[in-house]
């Protein structure tokens, strides 16, 4: 963020809408939902150890480093995040988790850029260090189609927001046709791969977590490789080594190759409040300039080492 | 179904009523299982963890503490294929059909055989010919199988060994294996379903709460109020409220009956499980001396689910994980007997009061658990001449003088 971001003409400003707020939207309604009607097992207690503990520390570190702004609206995504993926029986684990996923912001970054989505690291790493204590529970959103839909437009909207549809579009574009594809081999009834596509779970982590422009490569065609690359280690994950969660565990294994990728396609680096490039299908010709220091979390500290 | 890391022990029970020459069973099976692998169990121990595990009235009697329990005697279903008695298996027909018959065992009062298919065409023909009623669809539900190197276990009651054994009913099969899959495939028994089916599957595993992850795994409601004459009819309750309960989440729910560390209960329906009965429904980690269950700690944690499913609703195979969950759960509905001693000490104009508005709640609460009407639940707690008929609450002026 800087300075000369805060001198919109009028017609600009509607298009810097930060769209961090319309994530903080969905998610508080997905956690609402989660919590009163879906009955979800995650107390109070641990819904504020989470989000309280994303904060603090996402305050802390940015003070500690000396980061001029305090992005409290990425922690409180995260954090909510965290609430409503995140199961365990104590809750002090769920303050441990949200502390890994902020951090890891600040600490595990690569050209100035944070590898991991937050969320999802601290999700894989709690679940492959702690099994018998951490877990999520994919199922339990249930797959009544009207929710999956109206999570599918919620999170469509999101992305539009953030410049980063086509992440999630081409993801549950290539999962889709690797479940079709798996089910017509197999001479499944169609209805298999229908169930598995409209689970809650899987829509959330389509337009919640994969669709993050802070982890994902900066250009069109690197967005979509990985995707797909994405949906192909979801598929391994849940057909070969048949274990939940395929799509977290894919997306946390997936996420190094990002620089990776940017190396092969470079582009411009994604800011949370530029004027953002309209919807997918109008491509990246709004994107500019290359990103500034004063990047996200810590970028002028820590992004020292960028080309 | 016990489970812990990659290792299975799924032990296979059903009430199958009609004569045993007509029983089969076809399961699929992830891998190949040696005679080794195949043991005959206990019903009496199914019947058990049936008994301990089953959803329970509490009565309390006001004001006295004490308390009662009654279990609910339930049988567990299993889906199972009818068929009558095949004839020897000719090896080269076989082949010719694409199917491999693995290995044939006689286990128990079962001939066994594990088979390998190339296509389910194969399967089916090969089924048939040795004297398998296969209903019709079942050709599209096995195909999906094959392709995924599943084989199928395929028992049926050898009545020789049957009539040398001497058990009049069939006992339940155990199969031990080892495989990263945590499912449970119940395609197959929808295929000559005429309505829904209904499941039992109680898990035994080390570490916690087993829930479906491709289902939602609702729990019932309890801890609720009802009105007394419920405990004359608690299976027509149960069978009502869980009835009412599928409707609420759309039939696509797996529902949580139970989950409690095996070590004790409160309140026991029946007694905790010995270590020998955990041994013989296949826990293999209690009384290890390498494992890590010493200390008299049992380390083991059942989850009782409960399953209607029907193929609009429920298209996949239940796929399950085991979650860190411990905290326990107990399908659990509770009575009060109101005290019915003499009406003369100081405290009964309360009391009264209290047990109109409690009569008043435990009716609606029968009514939305199960759907009943309320006028039916209020006529049958029958206490249209008694001093705390149900919705009746004294009106606010009758409580201003209540001398009038």
């Amino acid at each position: 963020m800087t300075t000369r971001d805060a001198a919109p003409s009028l017609a600009l400003s509607s298009r810097r809408f930060d769209p961090r707020w319309w994530q903080i939207c969905c998610l508080s309604g997905l956690l609402t939902y989660g919590l009163f009607w879906l009955s979800f097992d995650v107390p109070p207690t641990q819904v504020v150890a989470t989000i309280g503990v994303a904060l603090g520390v996402q305050w802390l570190l940015t003070r500690a480093l000396k980061i001029p702004t305090f992005e409290w609206k990425s922690a409180l995504i995260s954090g909510l995040g965290l609430c409503f993926l995140f199961r365990a029986n104590e809750w002090w684990l769920a303050a441990v988790t949200a502390s890994i996923a902020i951090g890891s912001k600040f600490f595990i970054r690569w050209n100035g850029k944070h590898i991991w989505n937050p969320t999802n690291i601290a999700l894989a790493l709690m679940m492959l260090l702690l099994p018998a204590q951490a877990w999520v529970s994919p199922g339990q959103w249930g797959s009544g189609p009207t929710m999956a839909y109206a999570m599918a437009c919620g999170g469509a909207f999101v992305v539009n927001r953030s410049a980063r549809s086509d992440t999630s579009i081409a993801f549950i574009a290539a999962f889709a046709a690797i479940l079709f594809g798996r089910s017509l081999w197999l001479g499944e009834p169609m209805t298999i791969p229908i169930h598995r596509l409209l689970n809650g779970a899987l829509m959330i982590f389509t337009f919640h977590m994969i669709s993050d422009p802070k982890t994902t490569p900066n250009t069109r065609a690197g967005r979509i490789l990985f995707a797909c690359l994405v949906a192909a280690g979801a598929a391994f994950v849940a057909f070969v080594l048949f274990r939940p969660n395929g799509p977290i565990w894919a997306l946390a294994a997936l996420a190094p190759t990002v620089p990776l990728i940017d190396r092969i396609l470079p582009g411009p680096r994604y800011e949370w409040k530029r004027p953002v490039a309209g919807p997918f299908w109008k491509g990246d010709s709004r994107e500019p300039m290359a990103a500034r220091a004063g990047d996200f979390a810590g970028g002028r500290v820590l992004g020292a080492g960028r080309v | 179904m016990v489970r812990d890391g990659t290792r299975t022990v799924l032990t296979m029970s059903n009430d199958f009523k009609g004569d045993p020459k007509e029983f089969a069973v076809v399961v699929p099976v992830p891998t190949f299982l040696e005679r080794g692998q195949i043991h005959i169990g206990d019903r009496a121990l199914i019947d058990h963890l049936d008994a301990y595990s089953a959803p329970r009235l509490v009565e309390y009697f006001d004001p006295d503490p004490c308390q009662r329990y009654e279990a609910m005697d339930r049988a567990m279903k299993a889906g199972n294929m009818q068929a009558p008695m095949a004839s020897r298996a000719d090896e080269l027909r076989a082949k010719a059909l694409g199917v491999t018959v693995e290995a044939k065992y006689t286990v128990g009062e079962y001939d066994i055989v594990i088979l390998s298919a190339k296509q389910s065409g194969g399967l089916e023909a090969w089924l048939t010919e040795n004297g398998y009623t296969i209903p019709r669809g079942a050709g599209a539900v096995l195909a999906g199988y094959i392709k995924q190197n599943i084989r199928f276990f395929v028992a049926k009651v050898n009545l020789t060994e049957q009539a040398k054994l001497g058990f009049s009913y069939l006992r339940p099969i155990q199969v031990a294996f080892e495989s990263p899959k945590f499912m449970l495939p119940i395609r197959l028994g929808m295929v000559n379903a005429d309505g829904p089916q209904e499941l039992f599957v109680f898990a035994l595993t080390r570490d916690g709460r087993v829930e479906t992850t491709n289902y939602r795994t609702v729990r019932l409601p309890e801890g609720m109020d009802v009105p007394e004459y419920v405990k004359e009819e608690f299976p027509d309750f149960y069978r009502a409220m869980f009835s009412e309960q599928v409707r609420k989440e759309r039939g696509e729910a797996v529902f949580l009956e139970y989950a409690w560390d095996m070590g004790w209960c409160d309140p026991c329906a029946a007694d905790p499980l010995s270590q020998e009965e955990l041994k013989g429904l296949g826990v293999w980690w209690v009384g290890d001396p390498r494992g890590d269950a010493g200390g008299g700690a049992q380390q083991v944690f059942i989850t009782r689910l409960h399953v209607r499913y029907d193929n609009a609703h429920f298209p996949e195979d239940l796929v399950f994980q085991q979650t860190g969950d411990k905290s326990n759960f107990q399908g659990r509905f509770v009575i009060h007997h109101p005290w019915k001693g003499g009406s003369e000490c100081s405290g009964i104009d309360s009391y009264v009061t209290e047990l109109r508005a409690r009569r008043a709640k435990e009716a609606e609460n029968l009514a939305s658990l199960t759907s009943w009407s309320i006028q039916r639940i209020r006529r049958k707690m029958n206490l249209a001449n008694d001093w705390s008929a149900p919705g009746d609450d004294p009106k606010w002026w009758q409580r201003m003088w209540p001398s009038n």
